[in-house]
This record gives structure tokens, C-alpha cells and sequence, in this order.
């Protein structure tokens, strides 16, 4: 693993608002590949991590290197072109669009046609652009299983299926690295089932890269290659999903124990309610 | 038997993306908007001066109300300028064509042109600030350009105005309503259609993006400076081409037309006709046009059994217009475009409601 250099680097970056240190000096990296899960109790600092990469914070201090490019400077736009997609934690999609315009949007920065080309539409080959462009995102609706609602306005949509837009709206970018911000927050289990595979397909099939931020402990231990872990703003541990469960600082975040438990905790127990 | 009906289709079908992203979502509806431009050529032929005069002012504002629904209802930016940009784009047609020389038929759309140059320089501090404060902004702007109007002699004529020649196309002048009337006319598709294929587009796309949910926008690798100004710059563009033609038609312009009163206008139209619609703003020019004339016609009905009516008849008019955006803000926010869709839904529908 060592000689493949890291598609994301970052490195202490610390973060605070006022007196709040939201981060303070965390560095990990992220391989090309893999799915890397950040963990936390609420107020951890995931959310905020995240925000630091997409661009929407710009952190105190430290460095973030996305395929050897420094990204701190860099306008949020920008960084979308680089190749970084994100979801959002509360939903973020384009409520009075429909399903298909959303995702389109997620098309901008591939598009080529512009105000002038736009507005003379079958002039300046915008239309066969576009029409090159509703194809790919067809095979995302397909893909994702929202073809029977590509022409609801989103604002109208469940929430289960409002997340799966953004995921679609997210993977429309093309990204080489897509943030999932709480992929499966107040889902059954059924759309759980359906999400991880999604991100696992994602990974596998689509070759993305996946940082992903998630509560729900069963999800994480079983599709992560790589996890961290956050505890008021600070790194307390990393690795491998079974080694970070192990870990006793991280048992002592979840479950706010003062004492080692008399014997290892299991998984099931871990998998509890942990938000 | 059985097999022709077997083959008949039961509603619409689209069997290809081109035919699921055409500007009229059903082929009836676009024959009947094929039709109304059919209809409204042949008007000129029977239909007297007056309604020629109606219609030729429902063009010119319809295409400058076009302009603010892309910045306000598809952006989502308030301006209160939009009477100064289309102020600017009648006295810039008009003072190209007295000091060049050049045919107006190239000085309208070059007056649009200037007029977008304008706009993105006042649309500025829209890529800073939102809201309240941007409407002070473009309030501002609005002061600003009606102070150059009265004070620019060499572009404007100062308090005196300027003249604006006809409209003339190898010589033949349309100078009539029922010739200017075509001239409307042609800017109006040209116009509206311009306006349908920008926000089925790339960058229509984003301007709704960026009214929907900016942050999200920016993540979605949308600028969001470079698009709120040049949200204002297309705005201008459109309201520059309306003054221009508003300009040619009347042959004469002068500052005072071009008030904060106007602009208001314009927010009352594009808020009657519907926010983010390309065809609501049409419906609200003419229902904003029309009502006056309607109040006109009912007193004059009535007005020989209450005289006192008549004469608050100039009271009335403006009444009316602010009656009717309170009466729309509550009972209809999304405008006439959306009254329309839920009128095609009835019919679609009927007898069951769902």
C-alpha cells in the first residue's frame, strides 16, 4: 500500500469557530480505491471534516492534497472539476427541479454549452450535447433505480428517495472520490440493504473512491476497507474496521465507559444504537 | 379489427430523449402555439389600431418581463431596476442609430447587447450579496441610470429625449401598427424561444440550481459569482431589446418613462404570471397590460349611471393593478402559468379529481 500514492492527504488540518475547535490537527489518507469510513458521536467533527475537503470551510490550518493538487485555496466549484462529489446530511437537492433536471445539473462542469450555444439549443449542437448527456444519466437513473420518478419534482419525493436522487445527482459528477455524508441516515432496513450495495457498486463496478460518514455500525464494519475515528474534533483511532472496534478509546467514545468491559464487546452490540 | 385497435396508442409516447426534452411537453401543445402565432399573423388584417397598440405593448413588456423572471423567478435575485435597463436599451438603440447611422434593424439586437454589457457591471454586487440588500443594490442602480438619463445630453437628449427612427427593412418602414406589429412579433418567438431553450440548457439549469439551493450548486462545481451576474446580464439583455423596440415603436423616448413605478410594474407581472415561467410571463404582461383597459371599458359600460366613476377612472386603473398582485400573493403565489396547469389537469382528469 505504501508505494501507491494516496488519492486524498490530508494533513493537520485543525478547524475551530470562535472558541469551538471543530478539528484539531487531524491528518489521514485515503487510498485510490478503497471505502473509507469516518466515524464519530454526534458533534464529532465528520460533518466538518467533510465540509474542509468539498470546500465549503476553509480550515485554521493544515494541508489537503487530492491527487498531488493542493486544495485548500481552491473555490468549492473547482474542486468539483478536480474530481471530488459529495452528498449532503440534510438534503440538499434543487426542490422545484425535477428528478432528471437534478441530476443533470450534476452534468455542469462535463457540459460544454453555454448561455449563447444553450439559447440557439439546435444551432450550436447544444441539443446533441444534452442529449449525448441524458443518456449517461439514464444509465445512473437505471442504475439507482429511480426511473419511475424522473419527472417528480424533487421537493415531492420521500425521503428515502430523495437521498437516492442525491447519490445519483453525486455520481453524475463523475467524481474519482465521492463524500457521503450519512447515506443512510433514517432509512429501514430495506433502503439500508439498497444503499450499501449501491456504494458498494459504486466502489467496485464505477471505481470510485468512497469517504463515507455513517451511524449505523453494522454498515460501516461490513463495507468499510478503512475506518477513522473522531472524537471532539480530534483523531482518536484509524485502520482496519475490526482493529478500530477493538480499540479502547473508541469503546470508551461510543459507549462512555469509565471501565474495560469484563469481556470484548461484540459486534451486535456495537451495531446498537450508537448516535 | 382487433389488430388496428391493438395498435392504437392511448396518450403520448416518447420513444427517443429528443422527443422528451422539447419545449412543449405534448405535440397539442405545440400546434397550439404554432396556431396563436398563425392566428395573431392574420391579425393585423381584421383587428383595429387599438388592440394592434395592446398587443404590440404586451410584446415589448412581455420580452423585458421575460428578462426579470430569469433573474428573479429562475435566479432567484430581486431586482428593482429592471425599468432603467429597459429605459437604457430604448435610448441606446436610439443613439446608435441618430450617430452611426446603423439600419435599427441591427441597433435593436446591438442594443441589446449594450444593455447586457450594463447589466453584468451593475450585476456586480449581486455575485457579493442577497436579498434585501441586493434589492437596495439594484434600487440604487435603478436612481443612478435614471439620474444619467436626464443628465447625459450626447446619449439621451437629456430632459429633452431623443428621437427614434422606424423600423425599416430595405426601405419599408414599419411605421404603422399594423406593420410594427410583425416586428413585435418576430422579437417575441425569437425572444421566448431564446428564453425556453436557455433554461432547458446548461446554464438555465444552473441559474434554477443556484435559486434552489446554492450551496449545493457551488458542490456541484457551478460558480456561483460568475452565474448571478450573468444572470443580470441576460435580464438586461432582454429588457434592453424590449426597450429598444418600445423605443422604435413610439418614436420618441424620454426619461421620465422609466421610473421605479416601472419596475415595480415589471414585478407585479412576473409575479402574476408565475416565478420561474417562461410562458407566465407573457400571461402576466398581458393580464397587467388588459386590466387597465378592462377597468376602462367597465366604467365606460356603467359610467353614464355613476358619473363620479368616471372620473376616479385614473384611480381606479391603479387600484385595480395592486388589488390584483395582493388578490394573486394570496389566492394564486405561483401565478397564472400555474392556474393554467392545474386548468389542464382539471380537464385531463375529469369527472375523477385524481
Amino acid at each position: 500500500m505504501a508505494e501507491t500514492p494516496s488519492l486524498l492527504q490530508v494533513s493537520d488540518i485543525s478547524l475551530s469557530f470562535g472558541g469551538v475547535h471543530a478539528l484539531t490537527d487531524v491528518s489521514f489518507s485515503v487510498n485510490p480505491g478503497e471505502i473509507f469510513s469516518i466515524i464519530g458521536p454526534n458533534g464529532a467533527g465528520k460533518t466538518s471534516m467533510l465540509n474542509c475537503i468539498s470546500g465549503r470551510y476553509q480550515p485554521n490550518k493544515g494541508s489537503i492534497v487530492f491527487k498531488q493538487q493542493e486544495l485548500i485555496g481552491l473555490r468549492p466549484n473547482d474542486r468539483c472539476t478536480l474530481g471530488i462529489g459529495r452528498t449532503f446530511q440534510n438534503l440538499a437537492l434543487f426542490a422545484h427541479m425535477t428528478v432528471l433536471d437534478n441530476i443533470m445539473v450534476g452534468r455542469h462542469h462535463l457540459l460544454k454549452n453555454n448561455f449563447l450555444s444553450g439559447s440557439l439549443y439546435w444551432l450550436g449542437g447544444a441539443r446533441k450535447e444534452e442529449l449525448t448527456h441524458r443518456a449517461e444519466v439514464e444509465n445512473i437513473i437505471d442504475f439507482l433505480e429511480i426511473a419511475h420518478i424522473r419527472k417528480s419534482i424533487a421537493g415531492t419525493l420521500s425521503y428515502g428517495l430523495r437521498k437516492r436522487v442525491e447519490l445519483a445527482r453525486a455520481v453524475a459528477l463523475r467524481p474519482d472520490m465521492i463524500l457521503l455524508d450519512e447515506p443512510m441516515a433514517g432509512m429501514n432496513l430495506e433502503e439500508k440493504e439498497d444503499m450499501a450495495r449501491y456504494i458498494i457498486d459504486l466502489n467496485e463496478e464505477w471505481g470510485m473512491t468512497v469517504v463515507m460518514i455513517e451511524h449505523d455500525m453494522g454498515v460501516v464494519m461490513d463495507i468499510s476497507h478503512r475506518v477513522m475515528v473522531l472524537d471532539f474534533g480530534k483523531k482518536i483511532a484509524s485502520g482496519l474496521p475490526d482493529e478500530v472496534m477493538a480499540h479502547p478509546q473508541v469503546r470508551k467514545a461510543y459507549l462512555g465507559e469509565d471501565d474495560e468491559p469484563s469481556e470484548p464487546a461484540t459486534e451486535s452490540q456495537l451495531s446498537g444504537e450508537v448516535a | 379489427m382487433a389488430s388496428a385497435h391493438s395498435r392504437m396508442k392511448c396518450g403520448e409516447f416518447r420513444t427517443t430523449y429528443q422527443q422528451d426534452t422539447t419545449i412543449f411537453p405534448t405535440p397539442l401543445a405545440r400546434r397550439v402555439a404554432i396556431g396563436s402565432v398563425l392566428f395573431l399573423l392574420i391579425a393585423p388584417s381584421f383587428l383595429n389600431p387599438y388592440f394592434l397598440n395592446l398587443g404590440i405593448q404586451i410584446g415589448y413588456y412581455g420580452i423585458a418581463a421575460l428578462g426579470l423572471n430569469i433573474v428573479l423567478g429562475f435566479t432567484g435575485q430581486i431586482s428593482l431596476g429592471h425599468a432603467a435597463f429597459f429605459g437604457f436599451g430604448a435610448f441606446a438603440s436610439a443613439w446608435l442609430n441618430n450617430t452611426t447611422g446603423i439600419p435599427v434593424f441591427f441597433c435593436i439586437p446591438l442594443a441589446g447587447a449594450m444593455t447586457m454589457a450594463l447589466g453584468l457591471i451593475v450585476g456586480i454586487p449581486a455575485g457579493r450579496i442577497k436579498g434585501l440588500y441586493l434589492a437596495i443594490a439594484t434600487f440604487a442602480s435603478q436612481f443612478i441610470l435614471e439620474d444619467f438619463f436626464a443628465r447625459a445630453d450626447w446619449f439621451t437628449g437629456g430632459s429633452y429625449g431623443a428621437m427614434a427612427n422606424p423600423f425599416a427593412l430595405f426601405g419599408f418602414a414599419f411605421d404603422n401598427d399594423q406593420r410594427y406589429f410583425y416586428v413585435v412579433l418576430f422579437y417575441v418567438v425569437v425572444m421566448f424561444l431564446l428564453g425556453a431553450n436557455l433554461l432547458r440548457s446548461r446554464d438555465g439549469r444552473a441559474f434554477i440550481a443556484v435559486r434552489d439551493h446554492y450551496l449545493s450548486a457551488e458542490i456541484m462545481g457551478i460558480n456561483l459569482t460568475k452565474y448571478r451576474i450573468l444572470s443580470f446580464g441576460i435580464s438586461s439583455f432582454y429588457a434592453g431589446i424590449g426597450g429598444a423596440l418600445f423605443g422604435h415603436y413610439l418614436g420618441f423616448v424620454s426619461a421620465e418613462g422609466f421610473t421605479l413605478l416601472l419596475s415595480i410594474q415589471f414585478l407585479g407581472m412576473v409575479i402574476i404570471g408565475g416565478l420561474g415561467s417562461v410562458m407566465g410571463s407573457l400571461f402576466g404582461t398581458a393580464f397587467m397590460v388588459l386590466l387597465p383597459e378592462l377597468m376602462e371599458a367597465g366604467v365606460g359600460l356603467i359610467g353614464h349611471n355613476a358619473p363620479g366613476l368616471t372620473q376616479a377612472l385614473a384611480y381606479i386603473k391603479e387600484m385595480a393593478i395592486g388589488l390584483a398582485i395582493i388578490l394573486f400573493l394570496i389566492f394564486e403565489p405561483d401565478g397564472l402559468a400555474h392556474r393554467w396547469k392545474m386548468i389542464k389537469a382539471y380537464w385531463k382528469l375529469y369527472p375523477f379529481s385524481y
